[in-house]
């Protein structure tokens, strides 16, 4: 028999934002260490792609927007009792401050902040979340260690999640239920979308980077393996940076 | 909407330089106060107040104001 400590086996995990980027990695790579998995997102077409690169059976899926309270609600019903949960469901916004609205800021939130802060409340109060569970939030650098121009909302999501996952951490700490973010800094997948930056500005940004590049979607994925395997099961309320060295200097 | 009020709406996202400089033919780029900050400014404005979105890489390919408002018109 090998030894794997990491191993996922026998645990069962819902991923957000399972239709693209990190959140896509984690489920793969999740799948490989052989948890179940529930993963949602809100592109079907794309979710069922995520679906077809898992490794093992028995995973499900569910399109939902979990901004909508039905669809959340069409989530919670379908969902068995969990041992983790991965909440990587995110949106970027780059705008100036003196353009920015409030409901710029509602829709940011939204996503960002409201929505897995009610799925877990809510799943909660269900008592849907075993004894033993991990809960991790994708995080980020941007509005904790750091910040960039035009994405001042996004900051403020990311500190907010920060915040409340300390929070988190200590209240469900009697049910044996641990709480932990990551906080990635630039990941390829978060820039290949936003025309917004040109390509000469990525590489001259990338110089940024001590290690000389951004990050990629897996090694996000396998910090979310360590945080969810028994190896942390003394690791609560806290933030993994992985940022290639990026807020040293 | 005229580039008049368009010229307005893109020299608001200017502190320093003088109102004058403002011209259709302007090379907006050649302008000293013309930074990186100052192109998501305009790029943000174009979206909220012109409903325009156009790519960063499309942005570089327009030198002058008024190429600028014949993307939004």
């Amino acid at each position: 028999m090998s030894y794997n400590p990491f191993t996922l086996s026998g645990k069962v995990i819902l991923v957000t934002g399972a239709s693209s980027g990190i959140g896509k990695s984690i489920s793969i790579e999740l799948s490989k260490m052989g948890a179940q998995l529930i993963i949602s997102g809100r592109n079907e077409a794309r979710l069922i792609e995520t679906m077809n690169s898992l490794q093992g059976i028995n995973h499900t899926f569910v399109s939902a927007d979990l901004t909508i309270e039905s669809e959340l609600k069409i989530l919670i019903d379908q969902l068995p009792q969990l041992d983790g949960l991965v909440l990587s469901a995110g949106i970027v916004k780059t705008m100036l401050f003196q353009y920015i609205t409030l409901q710029d800021i509602k829709e940011v939130m939204d996503v960002n902040f409201f929505s897995p802060v009610i799925l877990i409340n809510m799943l909660v109060k269900l008592k849907k979340i075993n004894k033993g569970a991990s809960i991790i939030f994708i995080s980020s650098i941007s509005g904790n260690l750091c910040t960039w121009a035009g994405n001042s909302i996004y900051s403020a999501s990311k500190a907010a999640i920060n915040g409340i996952a300390k929070g988190l951490a200590l209240d469900l700490a009697k049910k044996s239920i641990r709480v932990n973010t990551i906080m990635p800094g630039m990941i390829e997948s978060d820039i290949l979308d936003n025309n917004i930056i040109t390509k000469e500005q990525i590489l001259e940004d990338v110089k940024n980077y001590p290690l000389k590049r951004y990050g990629k979607t897996d090694e996000i994925a396998y910090a979310a393996i360590y945080l969810l395997s028994d190896t942390t099961r003394w690791v609560t309320g806290t933030n993994l940076l992985i940022d290639g060295g990026y807020t040293l200097t | 909407m005229s580039i008049t009020n368009f010229i307005k709406d893109f020299s608001e996202n200017f502190e320093e330089t003088d109102e004058s400089l403002f011209l259709p033919n302007t090379k907006f780029r050649e302008l000293d106060e013309w930074d990186s900050l100052t192109g998501l400014a305009v790029l943000n404005m174009l979206k909220v107040k012109y409903y325009k979105l156009i790519t960063a890489e499309e942005f570089l390919k327009i030198s002058t104001i008024e190429e600028l408002y014949n993307c939004t018109i």
